[in-house]
């Protein structure tokens, strides 16, 4: 524990921060106004008793769920926060159609002209496909435009993994019919380019990307300990092994922070330790940022330079793994208020 | 076997391998859609119908109305329709999914489902609005005159081009999903949404791209089904698309090969129950043999057990 504390800088650059998050479900509030700030380079757990609110705020970060209040920032920028004027868009998919058809009447009741009539509508019609064709396809022109009507979505799931924030599940959720390799190459998704046309024409870029990604994947499953496993197919892993597997797969996205829920549940000590040198390593060989919720206190107090602690869906504790140790409401909070 | 009984076999051999090429490209859309979104496209066959209508109306507006003798020109105006009506049809597949069944895509199963029966019934009134209610003869670009002779049997080669027409696009539709970056995210969007979508899979263009795929092939059948039987008309769509669903159940829905074969097979079956005298029962023998399949493997030919898929 203290070469961690020693390795990791007082103040550095805050890689992620959560500014009053909450989370309200119905009249259950499942995280109350709660700050979390991730230093760059930094390993901070996320701890707290069963139903204190941890899955939830993870989700949040995760930007599975949208908060109630509060945001998230990730490398400086607002990536997850309430959603905002998110009915305008599909108001601003038919709104040219039908000011051109206001026009269209307008234009009619004036100068009687059928001629005008009819190609104002077909205009408004085509404006409407072309509309509805834009927010299929989504370019990255229309979705630059959208905040400028001051819509804003907060970040999916999917564009956090590709602004960097990469995870594993508390319950091991591999493609379990696909290969080691397959999953691994699944993780790797956001990083790759080739399109469907690529793949149809079986292109030069299309086949140099498929080999640098295998080379890749080989490469990480080498990391985690799984070399030479690439065929098998994932289900027929033992238990550690898919473990290892989930975190070759949250690596392929090529994380700078790595979200790891309960990496070591459901593990024997041999197998914990293990896993312990393997998230030291990732920190010190990938330079990963790592945010641990954990239920296993020797794994937390071993290799953490942080710990918040939530109870009841508020942070009732942050510091260092000594000072959360001695804090009488962390205390208070797992084992109970001494009899009075 | 008298040669009589061979020559008719052997014709029969292959209408029915026409015929099943056309059913399961129409059961490949199902069975890809089904397996990425749970979801049984009712509209699907009326897809296909509309398939149908697009490659007939290109044809005729670019002045292709009777046979071509000139097999490069031939070739040409072919290639030139697949592309077209596919692409027209991926993107009307896109369309239908994203304004029709996106919102409710955590909406109860059955709403999607309601949802998808009333856009095939917007898709029917579309086109029976606009090319009217009665059949519609479409562009003979090959005529079952050009054939060629297997022993006494002689077989056209249209349905030579129509069979290898389906061959080609499951070929490559198997490479694609087995293959390449997209496929691998369909697939692996298919066995866990959520988990696909936390490494960073874009779900919703990549069940756009199943839409567009599965829609695509529907235009495919749709094309051949108009050089095949010479007239098109707005129901089409229904009876085809629930033979091809029974297709896709048959062999196992969710599962691409089993789509193909259970087209394949209810061909077979199609054309056995007329050989023996049968023409008006086949949907009978079609629905009995599904009965029959699915009481021995419920999870259909290719399927596995209920709780995982492919």
């Amino acid at each position: 524990m203290s070469d961690a504390a020693v390795a990791a800088p007082e103040r550095r650059e805050a890689l992620l921060r959560a500014r009053r998050v909450t989370k309200r479900f119905g009249g259950l509030v499942a995280v109350r106004e709660t700050d979390l700030e991730i230093p760059a380079g930094s390993i901070v757990s996320l701890i707290g008793p069963n139903g204190a609110g941890k899955t939830t705020f993870f989700n949040v970060l995760a930007g599975i769920l949208d908060p109630t209040g509060g945001e998230i920032e990730f490398r400086g920028q607002r990536m997850i926060a309430r959603p905002v004027r998110a009915w305008l868009e599909p108001v601003l998919w038919v709104l040219p159609s039908v000011l051109i058809l206001l026009v269209a009447v307008a234009v009619f009741a004036v100068t009687r002209s059928v001629l005008a009539l009819q190609v104002l509508v077909l205009v408004a019609i085509g404006l409407l496909i072309t509309t509805l064709l834009l927010a299929i396809i989504r370019p990255l022109r229309y979705r630059q435009l959208l905040p400028r009507f001051g819509v804003f979505r907060s970040a999916r799931p999917n564009d956090m993994v590709t602004a960097g924030v990469g995870r594993t599940f508390q319950n091991i959720r591999l493609f379990q019919n696909m290969t080691v390799l397959e999953n691994v190459l699944v993780g790797m998704h956001s990083r790759l380019h080739s399109t469907a046309v690529d793949a149809i024409l079986n292109s030069k870029r299309h086949q140099r990307e498929e080999a640098a990604s295998r080379d890749r994947a080989r490469q990480l499953l080498g990391l985690v300990g799984l070399r030479g496993r690439d065929d098998v197919i994932a289900r027929n892993l033992p238990y550690g092994d898919q473990r290892r597997l989930e975190i070759a797969r949250a690596l392929a996205s090529d994380p700078v922070l790595l979200l790891l829920d309960e990496p070591t549940a459901g593990m024997n000590p041999r197998e914990t330790s293990e896993m312990m040198a393997l998230i030291a390593k990732l920190r010190s060989e990938l330079g990963l940022t790592i945010l641990l919720i954990e239920h296993d206190m020797r794994v937390v107090m071993g290799i953490s330079d942080r710990i918040t602690v939530l109870d009841h869906g508020e942070r009732i504790a942050e510091g260092t793994p000594e000072e959360v140790r001695r804090d009488p409401k962390v205390i208070e909070a797992y084992l109970g208020r001494p009899a009075a | 076997m008298d040669p009589q009984t061979v020559t008719v076999l052997t014709q029969q051999f292959f209408n029915a391998l026409t015929l099943g090429a056309i059913y399961a490209l129409i059961a490949l859309g199902y069975t890809m859609v089904y397996g990425i979104i749970e979801l049984i496209n009712f509209a699907h066959g009326e897809i296909f119908m509309v398939g149908a209508f697009i490659a007939m109306f290109f044809l005729t507006s670019i002045g292709f109305s009777g046979s071509i003798p000139d097999p490069l020109t031939l070739a040409a105006v072919l290639a030139l329709t697949f592309l077209v009506t596919m692409t027209v049809l991926g993107f009307i597949g896109v369309g239908i999914e994203r304004f029709a069944y996106r919102p409710l895509r955590n909406a109860p199963r059955l709403a999607p489902l309601i949802t998808a029966i009333g856009v095939s019934f917007i898709l029917q009134n579309v086109v029976q609005i606009w090319r009217g209610p009665s059949p519609v003869n479409t562009p003979q670009l090959l005529t079952h005159n050009v054939r060629f002779d297997i022993g006494a049997a002689s077989i056209g080669y249209l349905n030579i081009f129509i069979f290898l027409v389906a061959v080609v696009l499951m070929v490559a539709l198997q490479l694609f999903v087995g293959r390449t970056r997209l496929g691998r995210a369909m697939r692996s969007t298919a066995q866990d949404r959520e988990a696909a979508q936390l490494m960073g899979v874009n779900i919703n263009s990549t069940i756009a791209i199943t839409f567009f795929i599965g829609s695509a092939l529907a235009g495919a059948a749709g094309i051949v089904y108009g050089l095949y039987f010479g007239s098109i008309q707005f129901t089409i769509g229904f009876v085809a698309g629930l033979k091809a669903f029974t297709a896709a159940v048959l062999g196992g829905i969710g599962n691409l090969a089993g789509a193909a074969l259970g087209g394949f097979f209810i061909g077979f079956i199609e054309v056995a129950a007329a050989q023996i005298g049968y023409a008006r029962w086949t949907p009978a023998f079609v629905f009995g043999v599904l009965i029959l399949v699915l009481v021995f493997r419920p999870s259909g030919l290719l399927g596995q057990p209920i709780g995982e898929r492919a």
